[in-house]
């Protein structure tokens, strides 16, 4: 077995997220909603100011999933819920486990349940993912 | 409010090109280094032989439109969202996207009522290979549907 159940993958800290990271964001992924960028328009929209994108704390985590599949395994599921807002000035803290291991007839699939959360321990995004290694 | 002839139905599917400058934007913003999203020559060694994209890149495509749904573009929340890829995603590739409204209900909820609506999305070749498929859960809350 390649990795055993209950192996922990390398925590990776993004941030502290800045505006102009939303900025970036915004411009990379086409996503132009002002909430992620325009103050007033985030506080007219009763978000009390405006909120990372979902999408850029999901690739975050997505980026300590591909980091540990490194080019050996593909990723063949990446699942996500979105539990809490990030605003500017937060860490995205992000984490995962090994929650199974299981052989295949093409390959040995490493189930990850992954997870980040804030600073202050908030959890914003809970999610799974599948890795196949060949 | 949706229309509920409408769940189900598929858009045209739209031509994506899986460009490089985008993909490395992408990567940029994420503040991901991975080699494999932007470095050529190693790429081109690793097991893909080619530059891929990251997994939620897939998310910034084109995937068209249903004609007559419409659907309000303030108070959305984004609930939830899966992908599921049959292999990554290749710099250079074209990519035939289309998404559909796969289900909508509606639950009453301290927020008052709520609308969910899955939709779901695909990629696929000019060959007909379906590289990926995702599917997105969007809540509507009251504010939202006026």
């Amino acid at each position: 077995m390649r990795y055993p159940v209950g192996t922990t993958l390398p925590e990776l800290v993004k941030g502290p997220i800045t505006k102009m990271d939303l900025v970036k964001y915004s411009g990379a992924s086409g996503d132009f909603n002002p909430i992620h960028t325009i103050e007033e328009f985030a506080e007219q929209a009763g978000l009390g100011g405006i909120i990372a994108h979902g999408m850029l704390s999901m690739a975050y985590v997505g980026q300590v999933i591909t980091d540990f599949a490194g080019v050996d395994a593909d990723l063949v599921d990446f699942g996500v819920r979105f539990r809490a807002m990030v605003r500017p000035g937060d860490k995205v803290i992000c984490k995962g486990t090994v929650s199974k291991v299981e052989e295949k007839e093409d390959g040995e699939y490493v189930y990850l349940q992954v997870v980040a959360e804030t600073e202050s321990n908030q959890v914003v995004i809970k999610g799974n993912a599948t890795l196949r290694y060949l | 409010m949706i229309n509920q002839e409408l769940i189900g139905k598929w858009s045209t599917p739209v031509e994506n090109s899986i460009e490089k400058g985008a993909v490395r934007k992408f990567a940029q913003s994420i503040g991901d280094p991975n080699p494999l999203y932007v470095d050529e020559v190693y790429a081109k060694e690793s097991r893909h032989g080619r530059l891929i994209a990251p997994p939620t890149f897939a998310r910034t495509l084109d995937y068209g439109v249903v004609v007559g749904l419409v659907i309000p573009t303030e108070g959305l929340i984004h609930g939830e969202q899966q992908f599921h890829f049959e292999r990554p995603l290749y710099v250079g590739e074209t990519l035939w996207c289309s998404y559909r409204l796969g289900e909508s209900y509606s639950r009453s909820g301290s927020l008052g009522k709520m609308t969910f609506l899955i939709f779901e999305e695909k990629g696929v070749t000019p060959q007909g290979e379906t590289v990926f498929t995702s599917r997105s859960t969007v809540i509507m809350t009251q504010g939202s549907d006026t």
